[in-house]
C-alpha cells in the first residue's frame, strides 16, 4: 500500500513537471481503478479546479475527430497547451477496442498539447469515475483546455459529455440526425450546436430543426432561466469551415460563465456527480460483497423459504452497511 | 419466331461481316488434334457486339494475343532500363513502370520520409535525368509504356512527354497508359498526396491535355486491382472500379469534355484472383456493365467509347510465402481465368513476390507461364469459349446483380451523382470500411480452417526456407540515388527551376487554367518531383484518412 | 498483470501504403480483448513514440511491406531505446526468415510473416508483454 502511494506521488510529481510519460503511466492507472487510481485522483483534486473543460460529442461519421483536431490546432496555435481525452466505445463482445482518433488530431495538434485514447471497458461505472479523475489529472499537471471527445450514443457518454463545462454537440444534415440527438438526450447538453457537413444537402434543414427543438423548448426551460441560448454553428471540419466559429462560441460561453458566476455551479454539479457516482460505485461493491457473505446468504436463505420479501431483505441489508460505516 | 430466327441470323451475318474484315494471327485455329475449331460457338450475341459480354473485338485472340505486359522496375533508372531491354528481346510487348514508394508519394530520394524506401519496391525517379536513363537507347516511338503512378502522375507523364521531346519524338506519337487513377487510392491504396476534389481536378486536366495532344495516350487506368488486393471481393472490385470510371467521365463531362472522344481512352486494370469462374463472370460483367451505363447514362454513341478494354494482373495477394514455388500453379490459373476473360493484356506475377521482390528467373518464369497459355492451350482459338454455360452465364449476371446494387447506394449517397457519391463514400469511409470488412471475413475463414489455403493451413509439409534466393537491393542504390540528385540540383539554374515552380503554384490556384504545361516546363528545368508536388501542395492542402479500421 | 488491460500501438513507419495486414491484426487484437491504439499511415518514429507515451502502451506493432524492414525496424527499436522506452517492437509483413535474426539482434521483439494465424498473431503479443513485464 505505501509503496504503491510513494510510486504514485512520483509519478505525479514528475507528471506536474512536465514529464509526459509519468502522465501516460497515471492515465492507466486511473483507468485500471482500485486503490492506486484514488490515491491519484485525490492528488489531482488538491490542485484542480482551473481548466476550462470541453465536451465534444456527436453520432459516429459526425466529423467530431476531425472537427477535434481542427480545433486542438486553432487552440495550439494561439499557445494553449491543450489535453485531449477521446473515448470510444468497447466490444461488448470481448472487451477489446480499436481506438483510431488520434489519426486525424496527430498531424494538427502542438508538439505540447496531450492527446490519450480511452476505451469504455464495459462498466459504465468505471468510466464516469476515470474520465473526471482524467479531468483532474490533466487539469493539476497543468493543460488547459481540457477536450473530452465522446460517441453520443449511450446514455453514459452523453453524461460524461454533458459534465464538460462547454458541451459542443455535432450533428450532420440528413437522415434525422437532429431528432436522433434529440432522443439521445443530446440537446439537453448542448452549449453550442454544430452542424457538420454544412456543404450537404440537408444542412439547412438540419439548422432549422435545431433552431425549432430549441424554440419549441427541449432547452428552453433552461434559456429562460439562464438567458443563454445555443449557438448554431455551420462547419465542415474537411476543409476548416466554421472552426473559427466554434473555437469563438467556446471562448464566448467560458466568458458567459465565468461572468454570470454559472461556472460555480457547472463544476459544484460535476463534483456532485462525481461523489453520487462514487458512492453508488462503492454501496454497489459493498452490496455485492454483503450478498456473498454470511448474512447475505441468510438474507437469501429467508427469501427463498419466504420468510421475508426481496424488498425486506435488500432493506436489511442496506441497514447493516449504514450502521456498520 | 420468324422474326426472332431473323435476328439471330443478323447477328451473326453482322458478326461474320466484322469478322471476314479481320486480319488474322497466322494460325491454323485447330486443337492439338487437328480438329479445326470456329472463331465462336453459340448463336444469340457474338464478341464484338454490344454490350460486348463476350469480348471487345470480333475475332478477339484470333488477330492479336493479348499483350504480355510484365511490371518492372527496381533500382537506379539503369538497372530498369537493362530489365526494359530483356524484356523487350525476349518477346514482351510493351514496357510496365514500378516506381518506388517515394516516387509514388511525390518525395524525392533525399526527403527523410524515403529512408529505405529508395530504388526498392521499384525506380526511383527525382527528376528528369533520371527519366532520360530509364527510358535511354528505347525508341519510344515504337513501344507503348505504362507508368503505375497516381499522385504524382502529371509529372511523371510530363517527364516522358519531355524525353521524348528530347529523342525528336512528339507527344500524338506515344503510345501508353498512366494510371492516374486516383479514386482508388483513397479507396485501397493509399497512395495519395493532396485532399480528393483537387486531385479529381490534376485527373481532369490531365484528361484534357491528352486528349487535345497525345491520342494514342490512355489518360486514366482505371483499377480494380488494388482494391482487390486491400481485400475487397469481387463483386465490390467489379463495382468500386466502375464506379470510379463513371465519377471519371461524370467530371470530365463536367468540364467540358466530349464523352465519345476521351472515352475511347478510358482503359480498366483489373485483379485475377483464384475462383476460377467468378473472375471469368466478373471479366464478362465488367464489358457489359460499362457498355450500358456508357450508352445509357453518359450518352456515349461511338461504340468505341462504350469498350471496357483492361489489363489483367494475377493476384500477388494470393501468393504464399510457404512454398513459394506452388505460387506458379496459382499463376497459372489466375492467367487462364484472364484469357478466358477476354484480357487485353496481363501481367502474371512471380511467385517469390510473397517473399520479396521478384529475381530475374522467377519474373521469367512468370511470363513463360502465361506463354503457356497464349500458345499451348488453344484456348485463344475461340473467343469467350465459356460464354453459354448456365454456370458462367448465371455468374456474369450474379456480378452484375450486385454491382448494380452498390451503383445505386453510391447514386443514393451522391444524390443523383456517382462522382458525389464516390466523394462522400471516400469521406465516411464507405470504401475503406467494406473492404476491411471482406478482408476480415476471409482471414477468419482460412483462420478457422473452412477455407483452406495450400501449403498455409493445409498441405504444409515440404516448405524450404533454406533454399531461397530472393533479390536484395542493397543501400548502395539508395547512396547512388541521393548522389545523382545532388549533381543534378547542382548543376541546373536554379532560377529557372523557381520561377517554373511559382507558375505551378499560381496554376494550381487558378481552376480555369492547365496544369500540365507549366509542369512540363518545370519538369525541364529539372525541378524535382517533390518540388513540384510542394508547389501545388501549398494550394491544394494534404490528405490524412480517417480510422476506419 | 493478469487483469490489466493491454493497450497495443499499431503503425506504418514510412511511406508504404498496405494497410491490409494492419487491419485485420487490429481487429485480431481487439477480437482477444486487447486496446489497440491505430496510428494508421505514414507515421514516423517521433510520432509512433508521442503516442507511446501518452497512451502508456504495452506493445507496438509495425506492418511493413516494402522490404523496408532492415532499415526502419532498425531505426524504430534504436529511438526507443534513445527515449528510454522498454515497450516491445514487434514487426509483421513481408520479412524473409533470413532477416529475422539480423531484427532481433536490432532489439526487435518478435517478427511476424505472411500467414500468420489468428492464435499467432495474439500469442506474439502476449507473449511480448509478459517477457518485457518480467525483465
Amino acid at each position: 500500500m505505501t509503496s504503491s502511494s510513494d510510486l504514485a506521488t512520483d509519478l505525479f510529481k514528475s507528471a506536474v513537471k512536465g514529464e509526459r510519460r509519468s502522465l501516460g503511466k497515471l492515465l492507466t492507472a486511473i483507468e485500471r481503478g482500485g486503490d492506486q487510481a484514488e490515491i491519484i485522483a485525490g492528488l489531482a483534486h488538491q490542485v484542480s479546479g482551473n481548466t476550462h473543460v470541453v465536451g465534444i460529442t456527436g453520432a459516429p461519421g459526425s466529423g467530431k475527430s476531425t472537427l477535434t483536431g481542427r480545433l486542438l490546432k486553432l487552440f495550439s496555435e494561439a499557445g494553449d497547451k491543450l489535453a485531449v481525452l477521446a473515448v470510444d466505445p468497447s466490444s461488448p463482445l470481448t472487451g477489446g477496442a480499436i481506438l483510431g482518433d488520434r489519426i486525424r488530431m496527430d498531424d494538427l495538434a502542438g508538439e505540447e498539447s496531450f492527446i490519450r485514447s480511452m476505451a469504455t471497458r464495459g462498466h459504465s461505472g468505471g468510466l464516469a469515475l476515470a474520465v473526471p479523475a482524467a479531468i483532474q489529472l490533466f487539469d493539476a499537471v497543468g493543460y488547459e483546455p481540457v477536450i473530452i471527445e465522446t460517441v453520443g450514443v449511450g446514455q453514459v457518454e452523453v453524461d460524461v459529455a454533458g459534465a464538460a463545462d462547454t458541451t459542443v454537440v455535432v450533428v450532420t444534415p440528413g437522415m434525422g440526425d437532429a431528432v436522433q440527438a434529440n432522443k439521445a438526450g443530446l440537446l439537453e447538453v448542448a452549449d453550442i450546436f454544430v452542424v457538420n457537413k454544412s456543404d450537404r444537402p440537408g444542412a439547412s434543414d438540419a439548422r432549422r430543426d435545431l433552431e425549432l427543438m430549441l424554440d419549441l423548448g427541449h432547452v428552453s426551460g433552461l434559456e429562460q432561466m439562464t438567458g443563454y441560448r445555443p449557438p448554431i454553428i455551420m462547419a465542415n471540419s474537411l476543409d476548416g469551415t466554421g472552426a473559427d466559429e466554434v473555437l469563438d462560441a467556446i471562448k464566448s460561453h467560458a466568458e458567459y460563465l465565468r461572468n454570470s458566476g454559472k461556472i460555480h455551479i457547472r463544476r459544484k454539479e460535476r463534483l456532485v456527480m462525481e461523489i453520487q457516482n462514487r458512492i453508488e460505485l462503492l454501496v454497489e461493491s459493498t452490496a455485492s460483497g454483503i450478498l456473498k457473505s454470511e448474512l447475505g446468504a441468510s438474507s437469501i436463505t429467508k427469501v427463498l423459504d419466504r420468510k421475508i420479501s426481496p424488498a425486506e431483505a435488500a432493506k436489511s441489508i442496506v441497514g447493516s452497511i449504514i450502521s456498520s460505516e | 419466331m420468324g422474326t426472332e430466327e431473323n435476328q439471330e441470323l443478323n447477328a451473326r451475318e453482322e458478326w461474320e461481316k466484322e469478322y471476314q474484315k479481320a486480319s488474322l494471327r497466322d494460325s491454323n485455329f485447330e486443337t492439338m488434334s487437328g480438329v479445326p475449331v470456329e472463331p465462336v460457338y453459340g448463336d444469340d450475341l457474338f464478341p464484338g457486339q454490344y454490350p460486348y459480354t463476350r469480348g471487345i473485338y470480333p475475332s478477339m485472340y484470333r488477330s492479336r494475343l493479348w499483350t504480355m505486359r510484365m511490371f518492372a522496375g527496381f533500382g537506379t533508372a539503369e538497372d530498369t532500363n537493362l530489365r526494359f531491354k530483356e524484356l523487350l528481346r525476349n518477346g514482351g510487348t510493351g514496357l510496365s513502370t514500378a516506381f518506388d514508394m517515394p516516387t509514388l508519394m511525390g518525395r524525392d530520394s533525399d526527403s527523410e520520409w524515403s529512408l529505405g524506401e529508395v530504388g526498392r519496391a521499384g525506380v526511383a525517379v527525382d527528376t528528369l535525368s533520371d527519366m532520360e536513363d530509364l527510358f535511354a537507347d528505347i525508341d519510344l516511338s515504337q513501344v507503348s509504356t505504362s507508368m503505375t503512378i497516381n499522385g504524382p502522375a502529371a509529372t511523371l507523364l510530363a517527364m516522358y512527354v519531355a524525353v521524348a521531346e528530347q529523342t525528336g519524338v512528339e507527344p500524338h506519337q506515344l503510345a501508353g497508359t498512366i494510371q492516374n487513377d486516383i479514386l482508388k487510392e483513397y479507396q485501397a491504396q493509399k497512395e495519395y498526396i493532396y485532399p480528393p476534389r483537387p486531385s479529381m481536378r490534376i485527373v481532369t486536366d490531365m484528361v484534357k491535355y491528352t486528349t487535345a495532344e497525345m491520342p494514342k495516350w490512355h489518360p486514366i487506368s482505371i483499377s480494380g486491382y488494388h482494391i482487390r488486393e486491400a481485400g475487397s471481393t469481387a463483386a465490390q472490385e467489379l463495382a468500386f472500379t466502375l464506379a470510379n470510371g463513371f465519377s471519371y467521365v461524370e467530371a470530365a463531362i463536367a468540364a467540358g469534355q466530349n464523352v465519345n472522344e476521351f472515352g475511347k481512352r478510358l482503359s480498366f486494370f483489373f485483379n485475377s484472383h483464384s475462383d476460377f469462374f467468378e473472375e471469368i463472370g466478373k471479366f464478362r460483367a465488367a464489358r457489359r456493365i460499362w457498355a450500358r451505363w456508357m450508352k445509357e447514362r453518359y450518352g456515349a454513341t461511338d461504340e468505341k467509347a462504350m469498350l471496357c478494354r483492361f489489363h489483367t494482373q494475377t493476384a500477388g495477394v494470393s501468393l504464399t510465402a510457404q512454398q513459394p514455388e506452388i505460387n506458379i500453379a496459382r499463376v497459372g490459373i489466375q492467367a487462364l481465368a484472364a484469357a478466358l476473360g477476354g484480357t487485353q493484356s496481363l501481367h502474371t506475377d512471380s511467385f517469390d513476390e510473397a517473399l520479396a521482390l521478384p529475381t530475374e528467373d522467377a519474373a521469367r518464369i512468370a511470363l513463360r507461364t502465361q506463354q503457356i497459355v497464349a500458345h499451348e492451350t488453344g484456348v485463344v482459338n475461340v473467343a469467350d469459349p465459356l460464354g453459354g454455360s448456365p454456370y458462367v452465364e448465371w455468374m456474369t449476371d450474379e456480378m452484375e446483380r450486385q454491382a448494380e446494387a452498390i451503383f445505386a447506394h453510391l447514386d443514393d449517397l451522391g444524390n443523383g451523382s456517382i462522382l458525389e457519391g464516390t466523394f462522400n463514400g471516400i469521406e465516411n469511409g464507405y470504401f475503406v470500411g467494406e473492404i476491411a470488412d471482406a478482408a476480415y471475413r476471409f482471414e477468419r475463414e482460412v483462420n478457422s480452417g473452412r477455407r483452406i489455403i495450400v501449403g498455409v493451413n493445409e498441405f504444409t509439409d515440404g516448405d524450404n526456407p533454406e533454399d531461397r534466393n530472393l533479390l536484395r537491393i542493397g543501400a548502395e542504390t539508395e547512396e547512388y540515388q541521393l548522389k545523382r540528385l545532388n549533381d543534378v540540383k547542382t548543376k541546373r539554374n536554379q532560377e529557372h527551376v523557381n520561377s517554373a515552380l511559382s507558375e505551378i503554384t499560381a496554376v494550381a490556384s487558378d481552376p480555369t487554367r492547365n496544369l500540365m504545361p507549366a509542369i512540363i516546363a518545370a519538369v525541364k528545368t529539372y525541378a524535382t518531383e517533390e518540388e513540384i508536388a510542394n508547389a501545388m501542395e501549398v494550394v491544394f492542402g494534404t490528405y490524412v484518412e480517417k480510422a476506419i479500421v | 498483470m493478469g487483469d490489466h488491460q493491454q493497450r497495443v500501438i499499431l503503425a506504418k513507419l514510412g511511406l508504404d501504403g498496405h494497410d491490409r495486414g494492419i487491419k485485420v491484426v487490429a481487429r485480431i487484437l481487439r477480437d482477444a480483448g486487447m486496446e489497440v491504439i491505430y496510428l494508421g499511415l505514414r507515421q514516423t518514429t517521433a510520432s509512433i513514440i508521442a503516442a507511446a507515451e501518452e497512451e502508456d502502451a504495452d506493445a507496438i506493432g509495425l506492418s511493413m511491406h516494402n522490404a523496408g524492414h532492415l532499415t526502419l525496424g532498425p531505426k524504430m527499436a534504436e529511438a526507443l531505446s534513445a527515449a528510454g522506452l522498454d515497450i516491445p517492437l514487434i514487426i509483421g509483413g513481408i520479412v524473409p526468415d533470413e532477416d529475422v535474426e539480423e531484427l532481433m539482434n536490432a532489439g526487435i521483439a518478435a517478427v511476424l510473416g505472411p500467414g500468420a494465424s489468428a492464435e499467432e498473431v495474439v500469442a506474439t503479443v502476449q507473449d511480448a508483454i509478459s517477457a518485457r513485464d518480467k525483465a
